[in-house]
């Protein structure tokens, strides 16, 4: 069973208490873009096998959005972050570094 | 290779049966090879057999990563029926329950195809629309199934609870010629006769890279060497996106870990399969007695074989509600299986990018009862470059918008 801690709220439940929103840092393409930018942002998911990083919203808590840095084989949670930032910050890319040398998601690293 | 028959085993009874040979042989990688299937799974093993069988392509490897039909070929639960909504579904699954019925002879391998029927509840006013409006669709592509009432539910299936607690059963589309088979016997069945054209199944094998020369596929690197192939054929199912990273494209899919179970076996008491979507559990007796059941899909993307524990609660409340008796057994193994989703909930059976480079993946839920159809669409597709069956299946459909909206397929019900 999977431990999350929402950072919205601090709660830490099991996952039952959550659910997974898909991808996370997900640039949107709507009316105006490429064919193949709107085609990517639809369907081409990120499928690691190993660390990857995805929402989350703490639905049967607080029904906040968060992002888990998490790892798909050993469902490792490396740690939750708030959903309004671009990018992982900098404490999970080190916890990252640190349990999983050489890491990369998409373009980061 | 020697055929198996009632005389075969009379003939090997009076030597202690000493002499029956190696159902398919172990041999090392050649150099090169005219075509190269990555996954010896039913579907890899299936697709090289109808490569040799139907187009004369007999010098042909499948490699595999870990051992022979030991991914999702071994962990599903053996359900075959074709009553999907689609056109193009219908196609390809009938052609494949079709080819079922006659695999044991063709492959001389009992695959044990038992079509015991297959009951999909309707527990809702919403799916009894939907199952009467699939039922409708079927009759139309050639697909035999029919909307029957509760008391025909009860009539073949005895140990069903028509008024559940939460959900009465109000139908049921039933498809008499869909049933089950023995999913590890479909894999050795393929690898018996593959080896015995010659082909080369070769186990332990992972390839960890596809090369390219000029955008056209080279071969693979593997843990046993470099081989050649001019025809690149990848079926690894959950792994299709690890794969695929490797010739340098992206698949619109996701893996998840889907789960199933068994109870102690015991004496007969359901000859049908049938499968409960709004509660969510499906369940089937093996010829073992043991009762296997279908479960849940987690909620999010991973690659652990096992399944998240909630999900065993779910399955067992949803069976124990619709089959009270099962309230009283004992379950004796539970596991997982990677299971490759697609937007669409169908499969892709496609070109790729990458010149003669195919990709046969994304059967999520239900790729076991696909087995034969697939692997003789998907060797059509490499062999000649078109298939009429896997036509609307290809890559392309996700950037044309083209999709094969399967919403019989939209839950893990399989």
């Amino acid at each position: 069973m999977m431990i999350l801690t929402c950072p919205c709220c601090g709660v830490t439940g099991e996952e039952t208490e959550f659910h997974q929103g898909g991808e996370a840092h997900l640039t949107r393409f709507g009316p105006g873009s490429s064919e193949t930018e709107f085609h990517d942002y639809l369907f081409s998911k990120e499928n690691p096998k190993g660390v990857h990083l995805e929402r989350w919203r703490h639905a049967y808590g607080c029904g906040k959005w968060f992002i888990a840095a998490r790892n798909t084989v050993t469902l490792e949670v490396y740690g939750t972050y708030a959903a309004q930032t671009t990018e992982p910050p900098q404490d999970i890319k080190d916890t990252l570094s640190a349990k999983v040398p050489g890491w990369s998601w998409r373009e980061f690293a | 290779m020697k055929r198996y028959s009632a005389f075969a085993v009379a003939r090997q009874a009076l030597n202690h049966h000493m002499g029956w040979e190696r159902a398919w042989a172990s041999p090392e990688p050649k150099k090169k090879y005219d075509a190269i299937i990555i996954g010896a799974g039913g579907h890899g093993l299936a697709t090289a057999y109808y490569l040799g069988k139907n187009h004369g392509l007999k010098n042909v490897a499948i490699l595999e990563k870990g051992w022979l039909g030991g991914g999702n070929t071994g962990r599903n639960t053996t359900i075959i029926r074709s009553n999907y909504l689609q056109d193009a579904s219908a196609a390809l699954y009938e052609k494949s329950r079709s080819l079922y019925e006659t695999l044991s002879q063709d492959l001389n391998y009992n695959i044990m195809f038992s079509p015991r029927g297959v009951i999909m509840l309707a527990q809702t006013q919403h799916e009894v629309r939907g199952y009467e409006r699939t039922a409708h669709a079927n009759a139309l592509q050639g697909v035999k199934t029919e909307f029957i009432s509760p008391a025909r539910v009860k009539e073949l299936c005895p140990i069903i609870n028509l008024d559940g607690p939460r959900y009465p059963v109000l139908g049921g589309l039933w498809q008499a010629r869909g049933g089950t088979a023995r999913h590890d016997a479909v894999a050795w069945g393929f690898a018996r006769a593959c080896s015995d054209m010659g082909m080369d199944v070769i186990q332990q094998c992972e390839v960890t890279g596809i090369r390219a020369e000029n955008g056209k596929v080279a071969g693979v690197t593997t843990n046993r060497g470099d081989i050649d192939c001019d025809k690149l054929g990848i079926v690894v199912a959950g792994h299709s996106g690890h794969l695929a990273d490797m010739a340098g494209f992206r698949l619109p899919i996701e893996s998840v870990s889907l789960q199933a179970l068994v109870s102690e076996p015991i004496k007969p008491c359901m000859d049908v399969v049938v499968m409960a979507n709004t509660v969510h559990g499906y369940m089937s007796q093996s010829d073992k007695g043991e009762m296997v059941i279908g479960g849940g899909t987690d909620g999010y993307n991973n690659y652990t074989q096992r399944g998240s524990f909630h999900h065993i609660e779910e399955t067992v409340r949803a069976l124990v509600e619709t089959f009270p008796m099962v309230s009283r057994l004992k379950m004796l193994r539970q596991w997982g299986g990677i299971v490759d989703v697609t937007g669409d909930r169908s499969p892709i059976l496609s070109k790729t990018p990458l010149d003669g480079c195919f990709i046969n993946c994304g059967w999520g839920t239900g790729g076991f009862k696909a087995t034969p159809g697939s692997g003789w669409g998907f060797a059509e597709l490499m062999a000649k470059g078109y298939s009429p069956l896997t036509a609307e299946f290809g890559l392309d459909r996700f950037h044309e918008g083209r999709f094969i909206d399967e919403s019989v397929a939209a839950g893990v019900a399989h």
